[in-house]
């Protein structure tokens, strides 16, 4: 199994949420996050001060699938997040040991 | 002169305007501060209502307008005993017990234009005996000397209709005194404060031109024509001060910002209220346009010489209440009220007596405040320990905390 992270822009998550649900996945987290890579943050001035914002606000994305599925996902994932322009986020995955549905006490690939 | 029914009604509501005012300053002045420091700066505000109020009726109302002295009331309506007696000089025709009311609106919102600059970094106590000590021995006195015929001021033909000096350079050169010996916020000017609620300080600049109307249109006493003029002066400089400042906004920083368009509208209304009721709607688009652009240059003041006034009180107040009085020397004329300013053939002498009596009072204004802050900061102290800054106000003098933790994404 694995856990796919993604940053993405947040006003893509509708789309990539529509993408994920119709590629077949059953659940996913969402949260928000800050921070920054090559896009850097941005300049607001208030009453002449400049304020430079270096962490500037994503969505952090997680949800876990089986291995088989994972790199569909994050394929789906990119292409449904990809604006064209800077900051559009990473996609990443590792491995994931164990995972169990709290309801049922499922364990592994049955508990996704 | 009798009671006028018409002019009683009007000043009775434009007190209300005015006591308005305060919230919409609280608000105004609680957005732009960090959101652990927004319920701190509501209280002070709040409390200042209730600190003034009630010192006013007691006895600070008597040495503001009772009697004949040229420096300071005497205490004949302590308690407002004998206020069936109009204060000295003022044929009003509305009761006197009115005119009270009115009045102590404007006590209440002038030390309450001090707390932006001393914003999330006073102690709630200190606050609260600062703004009684500074009615009392700033606010008092310099409201006698301009505002009451017997004061020295009024005496030598100053033209200050709704508190150019005794609200908005008073406020704002005593908060310069204020900040100075309180000191700069943590971390100020390396630490980014940006303002966390910009919707509220546009509500806040809202109820502050609507209350605005009460100060200035209702400083004639009456409900006439010349309330009229001051009305649409009020309005008019609102609107060139918002357009000045984004102006300078655009070209300078290169947006229009809404804290601008708020603050722009603002500066206006304090140029204009010493000069709301003596000069033209015209002119008031001057005076608007200026103030509302000088004062967007003056908000660097603060950087350029490092005291930390949070909210710019001194380069919205101080500098606009200067703007318009001298303006007014400019400006003024007889076709609507008083006397006629340089523009209008009245020679030089009404901007001396302007621009000199502003100085003055300024002076008194600024050295009292720097001795009763001193006073203060040796006896019980101004400033919050660095831990309790950090913390808030909120949570430090009143164990709140103004919003949720941010919790659901809104899907």
């Amino acid at each position: 199994m694995k856990l796919i992270t993604a940053i993405i822009k947040p006003y893509k998550i509708d789309e990539v949420k529509e993408a994920l649900q119709a590629f077949g996945i059953a659940g996913m987290t969402v949260s928000e996050a800050s921070g920054f890579g090559r896009q850097r943050g941005h300049t607001e001035v208030y009453r002449g001060a400049e304020y430079k914002i270096d962490l500037i606000p994503k969505l952090r994305l997680e949800v876990i699938v089986d291995d088989k599925d994972a790199s569909a996902v994050i394929d789906t994932i990119v292409k449904a997040a990809n604006s064209g322009s800077i900051g559009d986020g990473k996609v990443w995955s590792i491995p994931v040991e164990e995972i169990v549905r709290v309801r049922t006490g499922e364990r592994g690939p049955d508990a996704i | 002169m009798g009671i006028n029914a018409g002019d009683t009604a009007w000043i009775i509501v434009a007190a209300a305007l005015v006591l308005f005012m305060t919230p919409g300053l609280a608000f105004f002045y609680g957005g732009m501060v960090r959101s652990k420091n927004v319920l701190g700066m509501l209280a002070q505000n709040y409390v200042t209502m209730g600190v003034v109020s009630v010192l006013w009726i007691l006895f600070v109302y008597s040495i503001a307008f009772s009697g004949k002295g040229r420096f300071i009331g005497d205490l004949h309506q302590f308690g407002l005993a004998h206020i069936s007696e109009p204060p000295t000089g003022l044929a009003l025709t509305i009761p006197p017990i009115v005119f009270v009311s009115f009045q102590l609106m404007f006590a209440i919102i002038t030390p309450a234009l001090i707390t932006g600059g001393v914003a999330d970094r006073m102690k709630f106590i200190s606050w609260i005996l600062f703004a009684a000590l500074w009615l009392v021995l700033v606010y008092a006195p310099i409201a006698h000397w301009v505002f009451s015929p017997s004061g020295w001021i009024a005496k030598r033909g100053v033209e200050d209709f709704a508190g150019g000096i005794v609200v908005e350079a008073n406020s704002g050169i005593s908060t310069l005194a204020l900040v100075l010996v309180l000191g700069r916020r943590r971390g100020w000017p390396q630490e980014r404060m940006r303002p966390h609620n910009l919707p509220l300080v546009l509500v806040g600049a809202g109820i502050l031109w609507f209350g605005w109307f009460g100060f200035n249109a209702g400083s004639t006493l009456a409900a006439n024509t010349l309330s009229a003029f001051a009305f649409i002066n009020t309005n008019t400089a609102a609107a060139t001060g918002l357009l000045g400042w984004l102006l300078v906004e655009r070209y300078r920083d290169g947006k229009p910002t809404t804290l601008g368009a708020a603050s722009g509208a603002i500066a206006g209304m304090v140029a204009i209220t010493p000069a709301c009721g003596f000069v033209s709607p015209v002119g008031s688009i001057f005076i608007g346009l200026i103030a509302g652009m000088l004062c967007a240059f003056a908000v660097n003041l603060k950087h350029k010489y490092k005291f930390d006034d949070a909210l710019d009180v001194v380069a919205v107040h101080f500098v606009g209440g200067v703007i318009g009085m001298i303006l007014l020397g400019f400006l003024g004329t007889r076709v609507i009220n008083g006397k006629n300013g340089l523009f209008y053939g009245g020679g030089f002498h009404l901007l001396w007596v302007q621009v000199s009596s502003l100085i003055i009072a300024s002076l008194y204004a600024f050295t009292v405040t720097l001795a009763i802050a001193y006073f203060l900061k040796k006896t019980i102290g101004l400033r919050v320990t660095d831990e309790q800054e950090y913390q808030g106000m909120d949570l430090t003098f009143h164990g709140e905390t103004a919003y949720e933790s941010p919790g659901g994404m809104g899907r």
